[in-house]
């Protein structure tokens, strides 16, 4: 076997094993109370809104983009920092400047990483420029070290913010092993996503493809940042928060049998940008009455 | 040829004719508390999850160290088994606290196998021993809220200490097989995601869920 033809069959059996996992249903063995819905619930969070995924995506591209050890350390660094930021925001640790921060970081981290991979930025080359008074192997050899260091510093911070997020909203009443697990594999999961579509990046076409996917990924980041510097105004606020008739008549069939429902939407909806969230959670309901168990792990 | 083609015929009619009634689908004899064991053991995540990392960690260190921990996980987890079920009584351990302990345990080996420090074979063989010792009360405790016997809980506990075995040995080994440098990262990112779910699960504990 050629060393050059195995990294392509790994691909190959990586890329067949994702998707037979993909399209893999959902398997309930040893049921205990709560825990398959717990493990969906952890699993289906990371999806749950648009800033999220493409900012987990956006790593595992920017990484793919700049190389190793880059393809490994920043999707390594994201999770682990993000969960570090969830433990934060389970303990509900004082964010400097107020809560809204952490959505303004989020917005903020898919604008950012959207035009790493829109300009294809290689963190060390860039940081070699500022020691090109040095000889070149010493000028690389510090830039690298440096530009990894700021690279790993930006992802960490964002996903301390990602994680911070969603440490703050998880639902009470759920197996905390579960929820973890299925949280840590849908995060991995996304970066895998990330690091595959990445891969591209050795064709000429695919570095252009990239670069599209970045400025989408930016666009997406700007959208949330102007959504996040919208002042709230009560009548912007009223139209989010008030139910139309259908909704009341879910609404109040949810407050009779699920009571923490309702105070799970109350609390999304006080929130500034969790209005459109509570709207989803109200629009879920409606499309499946049945599931309204697991309507508070929407959130 | 044909002649072993029928001298096969001969054997498979033969086998055919000598079974006895099988009782499939055990759903009141049961396997017994060894398979039990090894069954409970296989369809825990906070027993098995541990022992990946920890068995990522002793590949990623060599044959010496994953031969340390094959040899002392399971004997400490028989252990730490006999202790819980020796105790008199079963102290009172809340969820949150539970699941705390559970989180350390995913952490430690974690964070080594992510970090691929070279530690030597001692300290994981200590590590190994450790986490063997705290998940074997912890199921102690898990047998005896079932309320089982102290007799079919060693038994279960050697049904655990086996697929221990087991697993370690084909994961550990594995890991050691790896030869593209790619592999090896990637063992080091499946250890990052494990500390990961520690450093969250701790999160949730410490919030008084679990």
């Amino acid at each position: 076997m050629k060393p050059s033809a195995a990294p392509s069959r790994s691909l190959f059996w990586f890329l067949a094993g994702a998707l037979f996992l993909l399209a893999a249903p959902s398997a309930s063995a040893h049921i205990l109370p709560g825990e398959p819905a717990s493990f969906a619930a952890g699993f289906k969070h990371p999806w749950s809104g648009w800033d999220h995924i493409i900012a987990m995506v956006g790593v595992g591209i920017w990484g793919a983009q700049i190389g190793r050890p880059a393809i490994w350390m920043l999707p390594v660094t994201f999770p682990l920092v993000m969960a570090f930021g969830g433990f934060l925001g389970l303990i509900h640790v004082p964010v400097p400047g107020g809560e809204h921060n952490i959505e303004y970081g989020i917005a903020i981290s898919g604008l950012l990483l959207g035009l790493m991979v829109l300009g294809d930025v290689h963190p060390n080359r860039l940081a070699a420029l500022l020691f090109k008074n040095d000889d070149p192997a010493t000028a690389a050899r510090k830039g690298k070290t440096l530009g990894y260091a700021l690279a790993i510093t930006m992802v960490g911070f964002f996903g301390l913010c990602h994680g911070y997020a969603h440490g703050n909203e998880l639902p009470d009443n759920e197996s905390g092993l579960y929820y973890s697990i299925g949280f840590v594999i849908a995060t991995g999961t996304l970066h895998a996503c990330g690091i595959t579509l990445g891969l591209i990046h050795r064709w000429p076409a695919g570095q252009i493809a990239l670069r599209l996917v970045g400025a989408a990924i930016a666009c997406g980041g700007l959208f949330f940042l102007y959504q996040d510097m919208q002042p709230e105004t009560p009548e912007a606020h009223a139209a989010a928060a008030a139910p139309t008739a259908l909704h009341s008549s879910v609404g109040a069939s949810l407050a009779t049998t699920h009571p923490a429902i309702t105070s799970t939407i109350a609390s999304a909806q006080s929130r500034p940008m969790a209005s459109t969230t509570a709207i989803s959670l109200q629009q879920s309901a409606i499309r499946n009455p049945d599931s309204a168990p697991r309507l508070s792990l929407i959130i | 040829m044909p002649r072993r083609f029928l001298h096969l015929l001969l054997a498979l009619l033969l086998s055919l004719g000598l079974p006895s009634r099988a009782d499939a689908h055990l759903v009141v004899t049961g396997l017994g508390p060894v398979y039990d064991g090894a069954g409970h053991w296989c369809s825990s995540p906070e027993d098995i999850i541990p022992v990946l990392a920890l068995a990522i960690l002793a590949g990623l260190r060599g044959p010496v160290a994953g031969r340390c921990t094959l040899f002392l996980l399971p004997p400490a987890w028989l252990i730490g088994g006999l202790f819980g079920l020796s105790l008199p009584a079963v102290p009172e351990l809340s969820r949150p606290v539970l699941s705390a302990i559970v989180a350390v345990t995913f952490l430690v080996p974690g964070i080594l196998a992510l970090s691929d420090l070279p530690i030597p074979a001692a300290a994981v063989a200590a590590v190994a021993v450790l986490l063997g010792l705290v998940h074997g009360v912890l199921d102690a405790f898990g047998l005896r809220a079932e309320g089982l016997t102290t007799t079919v809980g060693v038994l279960q506990f050697l049904g655990m200490a086996v697929a221990t075995f087991l697993f370690i040995a084909l994961i550990a080994a594995r890991v050691i097989s790896l030869r593209w440098p790619w592999t090896r990262i990637a063992a080091r990112v499946l250890g990052s995601w494990i500390a990961a779910a520690g450093i969250f699960l701790l999160g949730w504990s410490l919030n008084g869920n679990g």
